[in-house]
């Protein structure tokens, strides 16, 4: 699914330096990205997004080579093969739970947002048990719901593959396995395959793979 | 372009306090200057128009603005009193028609206006319900005054005290509607129309009252000779003339000494308009003579040099209140950067991104635009009225 070669990346500005000879995420993996704050982990993920583009080397998703993609392309692809899910939702508190979980198909033309994909939010809400939230604003939703909301948002379009930026970081225990219960669950009934950055070492051994960031360049962990 | 306006919809629709800031700021700096120019056409338009078509106005040396103001739109503002001979005086030069104007008193808020006949042929004034007023204390209204008092011929309309603490003055006069006047769209729409001599009735100059020959009361009479009667205040005075008692009422004295506020000159043509104003330039004289467009053509231009000044200030406010939108745009956009990331991230363009920021301003704009627009349309109802209490009253 994923494959990383011969990986470099630095911003204009700063001392930061992202290296990664070789990285390879296999279909329907679920892949746990560890590391200090820092390391590079979400600059990983956004490039893997395409977000970014590599200074070096090339970054290939689902057989495409994202790197080569002009802008809109890359945006196009994001959209319709990566759905991300955040730390802190990233919902928008003036539309209402259904609006949230339809957003990427009205922000974009490479999505097109019919009777079938209104249906399929439903019962995607109903699977994650927001069903009877649907109308809700998204800031009446606790923070539990408002992940599921999220999930479902990112699972919507179908993706090839789920990007976690540290999905259970502001959740509680409790919320924290249940929300990652749901998460792999979706992710296995949408044949997807996960790479999620997190702190969280408790959930590690729930993960197919663990990589670690600290000891990265040039080497993987298991 | 549909989903972008859906989702500024949602947002301005989240933020309602901001949206309505923004809206009502929109709003303000558009309608100001568009109403104010809207009512200053519409004041130009009806001061001039009625003042073009009323050649001369005599009325006591004074304020010639109060006098044009109360004659031609019958204003508050009540000028010296002239006595009744300067519209003889006027008649025997030969020069022009007379036509004696008295607006002193009100009816339930609308100027009572008493005239003759004449006026009405001067004015081109037609009845629309009824019959014009043929007896004494018989009125008829114009279009709104039948509109706002609800009046129809056959209802009756009373006088106003021209003060509730002056027991000794205008008691008030209980008037027959006869007619109400064609709609004019002008001030005469807003008047009670009577003749001369029921204004002075009004006043109390003229009356009736039960025949002191006749009484049986006895300590009404004060003193009674073999061809006079003296009667106290204790005798019945008539608040209404009726076909019954109309023959009771009387004047005392000379008419020609009775008051009215000005006359209407109508020239019978230019040069005899020329001679008739010469003959009030003495120094000696008491009365003024004036030509109305003169005197609202002074006015409009006082008008519009304020208007200008404000104007002025308007722009500035304007300019200001723009600028403080932009700021208002602009921080919204940085403390909204997340969730612009958070998009972008998700796969939005940053083209799609501007279109959000531009329905999310574009349905402000509309917003305030039609408000506006419809502030406007209401200023524009009510122009006649408002230019009424803002230039006249």
């Amino acid at each position: 699914m994923i494959r990383i070669h011969h990986l470099g990346f630095h911003y204009r500005e700063g001392e930061f330096r992202l290296t990664m000879p070789e990285f390879t995420v296999a279909g329907s993996e679920k892949v746990a990205v560890i590391g200090p704050s820092g390391s590079g982990k979400t600059t990983l993920l956004n490039l893997i997004a395409g977000i970014i583009t590599p200074t070096e080397g090339d970054v290939t998703v689902a057989d495409v080579q994202v790197s080569n993609l002009n802008d809109r392309e890359r945006r196009d692809f994001r959209i319709t093969n990566i759905g991300f899910v955040f730390q802190d939702f990233e919902l928008l508190d003036y539309l209402n739970v259904l609006d949230n979980i339809l957003h990427p198909y009205r922000i974009t033309g490479a999505l097109q947002l019919d009777r079938e994909v209104r249906t399929r939010a439903v019962s995607l809400a109903q699977e994650m048990g927001i069903g009877d939230k649907l109308k809700r604003a998204a800031n009446d939703l606790s923070h539990g719901e408002k992940q599921r909301a999220a999930i479902c948002r990112a699972l919507l379009p179908r993706p090839k593959l789920i990007l976690a930026d540290e999905a259970t970081g502001n959740l509680d225990p409790a919320n924290k396995t249940r929300i990652l219960d749901l998460l792999f669950r979706s992710v296995e009934d949408h044949d997807a395959t996960l790479l999620a950055v997190t702190h969280d070492h408790e959930l590690l051994d729930r993960f197919d793979r663990v990589v670690d960031f600290q000891d990265f360049h040039g080497g993987e962990a298991g | 372009m549909i989903d972008s306006i859906y989702i500024a919809w949602k947002y301005v629709g989240f933020n309602k306090v901001r949206t309505a800031t923004l809206v009502a700021c929109i709003t303000l700096i558009s309608f100001l200057p568009v109403s104010l120019q809207l009512l200053l056409e519409e004041s130009e338009r009806q001061l001039l128009s009625r003042a073009v078509v009323t050649p001369l106005v005599i009325g006591a040396k004074g304020s010639s603005l109060d006098l044009v103001m109360n004659t031609l739109y019958f204003g508050d503002e009540v000028p010296e009193l002239i006595d009744m001979g300067a519209s003889d005086r006027i008649w025997d030069t030969g020069l022009a028609v007379p036509i004696p104007v008295y607006v002193r008193f009100q009816a339930r808020g609308q100027p009572i206006v008493g005239t003759s006949l004449d006026y009405f042929d001067f004015r081109g004034l037609k009845i629309r319900e009824g019959r014009m007023i043929a007896l004494l204390g018989e009125c008829v209204v114009g279009k709104k005054v039948a509109g706002r008092l609800d009046l129809k011929p056959g209802d009756s309309l009373v006088s106003s005290p021209e003060t509730l603490f002056d027991l000794a003055g205008v008691y008030p006069l209980k008037m027959k509607v006869v007619g109400v006047l064609e709609k004019s769209h002008t001030s005469d729409d807003l008047a009670v129309f009577v003749d001369l001599k029921t204004a002075w009735v009004i006043q109390g100059l003229g009356h009736g009252h039960e025949d002191v020959t006749k009484t049986k009361d006895t300590t009404v009479i004060l003193k009674r000779t073999d061809n006079n009667v003296a009667a106290s205040a204790k005798l019945f005075h008539y608040a209404e003339i009726t076909e019954e008692n109309l023959g009771s009422f009387h004047f005392h004295g000379d008419l020609s000494v009775y008051p009215i506020t000005a006359v209407i000159a109508v020239p019978h043509d230019t040069k005899s308009g020329t001679i008739l104003r010469g003959r009030y330039l003495s120094k000696e004289e008491a009365l003024q003579i004036v030509k109305p467009e003169e005197v609202i053509d002074g006015l409009l231009q006082n008008i519009f040099r304020i208007k200008n000044v404000l104007d002025a200030v308007i722009s500035v406010v304007a300019l200001a209140t723009i600028l403080a939108l932009i700021l208002v745009f602009a921080l919204s956009l940085r403390l909204r950067q997340r969730e612009i990331q958070t998009i972008f991230k998700i796969g939005c363009s940053r083209m799609t991104i501007a279109r959000l920021l531009t329905a999310e301003i574009a349905l402000i704009l509309l917003m305030g635009g039609a408000l506006c627009i419809a502030l406007v349309f209401l200023v524009d109802q009510f122009s006649n009225d408002l230019v009424r209490a803002l230039f006249i009253r």
